[in-house]
């Protein structure tokens, strides 16, 4: 695979800038909502992040799988989880894709291969591997991602995952979206080694730190190592650097990023940076792109409305989905 | 069990009847795979060699030994599960549970819930444990309560090698996950019985009469079991008719058959090898209490535990658990 180049063409870059303004505009929404009182949920936002997740889902089909984490909401809207059931699971409602027993931070989404989402610092990367090992029984070339944070990157499951990826080959891609805070924690301060990526060395596998707001550099890196995992040659650790907006969860007292550093991130924005560049490469028109965010406005709206309009569980359901046969009552 | 009743039936073993079980399942569908440590072949087939053969007859790609990583191998069968394969994880022993507790409780439990159904979780954690070696404090604990009381696990353990097959039959059919209980020390001891067939289930949740009686109701699991079947004997002897019951399923248990029974003999003993605070023995008496109060003839008597870690030295070790002694002397108290 390291002959072949992966570059991201015009047709790619538009695409990405498309979901990455569908990832921006859905985060900015859901912020609202929550200061409107319109919906009481626990947040994480993930603005800063979007190009990451907006290069996996122009690089994925559907059929390939994605492990991701409370912050995941970016990861989930790259794969293409529809805004309907989302919102209305948002809204705690019996119409949302978990009929409200799951949460913001337990979106799931089988048709897109959304097949878990955890709370839990970590536990996509075991659980990804088991898709892995599923797509390896199968024949199938699909690959199986995992995405989490640089905290993560120091708790112990996604250190025996990484190992036995490696010892399996098996087709799992690690993401780590290295956003530079572990919660409150900067990475610098509690990471040693102060990289991510290299610590694949210790587990025989790739690892390729790069910047995850270039859109061109992510998708190369992504690009093959989707590549290697469907070619059979095993998994890859990407350390993709980012950097969050916002505190840990919404609403959190932030004081603890540096206000200097955040105001220089918010300024290298990537996602109005892509969208600059299509135009000044003329790659899409101001009126194009306009009319696209217009849509996505447009698409949230619905969403949102259809979320807030539907109607709560009823507190029988409680028996439902414990166990495939429902709980006596 | 009688001497001609010896003589009639051939001689299995726990272990031999759970290797059967393995063996038919993997042979039977292409979609059960298995994975722990040293479980293949070329690592000897399992600690007690319980898998031995397996990977050579169906393959390393299906029965595959990992690294000692409980967390890995818990993930990989969980993954596994939500595309379609009936993985069955060995987690060797019952204590390595505690390094895997977040894939098992969190995970395995929880995603059929918390994903409103859209996802199933189909596998099996076969786990060994039991005191008897003098392993000490961190090798044989019997942890069933942990995960009886987590919704969303199904937690079974045979006293018999016909139930054992059954058992392990059915929770691998089973589309939710199951915690699958192995007594160790009672892995080799050969008993009277038939080895099943492959069509042979014990459904879950159902517990089995291994002795019917109309003075005392006992309720055991596992080892415990076949020290109350060897207690009940002896108390027959003593003119005591003792019910024995096997709840075979732990979680969800049988309170159909233990609630009959207690509502004939209006007198229970509750047996388990797990220690007696805040043990399963503990969920039955109560229900036996808000069900059956004013019924019993004698409150519901409990053996458990001691409320210490599993000791080492024999003597200790002996006096931890209960014994068909022990229970024996509980059933004629409560007979009393």
């Amino acid at each position: 695979m390291a002959d072949k180049q992966f570059v991201a063409d015009s047709a790619v870059l538009l695409d990405i800038y498309k979901k990455a303004a569908l990832l921006k505009a859905n985060d900015e929404r859901a912020r609202k909502v929550i200061l409107s009182g319109q919906i009481a949920m626990v947040y994480y936002s993930y603005r800063g992040q979007e190009i990451i997740p907006s290069v996996m889902g122009n690089v994925l089909r559907d059929d390939d799988t994605i492990c991701t984490i409370y912050r995941g909401i970016h990861d989930m809207l790259g794969k293409g989880f529809p805004l309907r059931p989302l919102w209305a699971e948002l809204a705690g409602r019996s119409t949302g894709s978990c009929k409200g027993k799951g949460g913001p931070m337990h979106l799931t989404y089988p048709p897109k291969g959304i097949m878990v989402t955890t709370g839990i610092v970590g536990s996509s990367a075991p659980i990804a591997n088991g898709l892995s090992w599923a797509a390896q029984l199968d024949k199938s070339d699909r690959v199986s991602v995992c995405t989490f944070g640089d905290g993560a990157s120091n708790i112990g499951a996604v250190h025996e995952a990484m190992n036995l990826a490696s010892v399996w080959k098996l087709p799992t891609i690690f993401v780590c979206q290295n956003n530079l805070f572990a919660e409150h924690t900067t990475f610098e301060k509690m990471t040693g080694g102060q990289n991510v990526a290299s610590r694949a060395e210790g587990y025989g596998m790739p690892g390729v730190r790069v910047d995850g707001n270039d859109p061109e550099a992510m998708y190369s890196a992504f690009a093959e190592a989707v590549a290697r995992a469907r070619a059979g040659e095993g998994p890859t650790l990407l350390e993709c650097m980012t950097f969050r907006f916002f505190g840990h969860n919404f609403g959190d007292d932030d004081s603890y990023i540096p206000p200097a550093q955040k105001a220089a991130a918010m300024e290298a924005d990537p996602v109005p940076h892509l969208r600059a560049r299509l135009i000044a490469d003329r790659v899409a028109t101001e009126e194009e792109l306009a009319a696209i965010e217009a849509d996505i406005e447009a698409q949230i709206d619905d969403a949102v409305e259809f979320a807030l309009a539907s109607p709560w569980p009823e507190p029988d359901d409680l028996r439902f989905d414990v166990f495939e046969t429902e709980i006596a009552a | 069990m009688s001497a001609t009743e010896k003589q009639a039936k051939p001689t299995v073993t726990i272990l031999g009847a759970i290797a059967k079980a393995y063996h038919d399942a993997l042979a039977e569908d292409p979609k059960v795979i298995t994975l722990g440590e040293d479980l293949a072949d070329p690592e000897g087939g399992g600690i007690a060699k319980i898998t031995k053969g397996l990977s050579t007859a169906f393959g390393d790609d299906r029965v595959r030994s990992t690294p000692i990583s409980e967390q890995a191998i818990v993930g990989a069968a969980i993954g596994a599960s939500l595309a379609g394969y009936k993985p069955v994880a060995e987690i060797m022993l019952m204590n390595f549970t505690t390094v895997c507790m977040d894939m098992i409780v969190n995970h395995a439990a929880k995603l059929r819930f918390m994903s409103g159904g859209q996802t199933n979780v189909p596998i099996v954690i076969r786990t060994m444990t039991g005191l008897g070696f003098g392993s000490g404090g961190q090798h044989c604990d019997y942890l069933e309560s942990w995960f009886a009381h987590t919704a969303g696990i199904k937690v079974c353990a045979a006293s018999t090698p016909e139930d054992a097959y059954g058992l392990l039959r059915s929770a691998i059919d089973d589309p939710d996950p199951v915690i699958f209980i192995e007594n160790l020390p009672t892995y080799f001891a050969p008993m009277s019985f038939e080895m099943p067939d492959s069509s042979h289930r014990v459904p879950l949740g159902k517990a089995a009469i291994q002795r019917e009686g109309t003075d005392v109701t006992v309720v055991s699991y596992a080892r415990m079991a076949n020290e109350a079947r060897q207690a009940a004997a002896k108390a027959a002897d003593q003119g005591i008719s003792v019910e024995m019951i096997d709840l075979r399923t732990i979680a969800p248990w049988d309170r159909e058959t233990v609630l009959a029974s207690a509502r004939k003999t209006g007198r229970v003993l509750i047996v388990h090898e797990a220690v007696k605070q805040h043990g399963v023995g503990a969920e039955i008496a109560a229900v036996i209490g808000e069900e059956l109060f004013g019924q019993l003839k004698k409150p519901v008597k409990r053996l458990g535990g001691t409320f210490s870690p599993v000791p080492y030295s024999r003597p200790l070790e002996s006096a931890f658990a209960p014994d068909a002694a022990a229970i024996l002397a509980a059933i004629t108290d409560l007979a009393s």
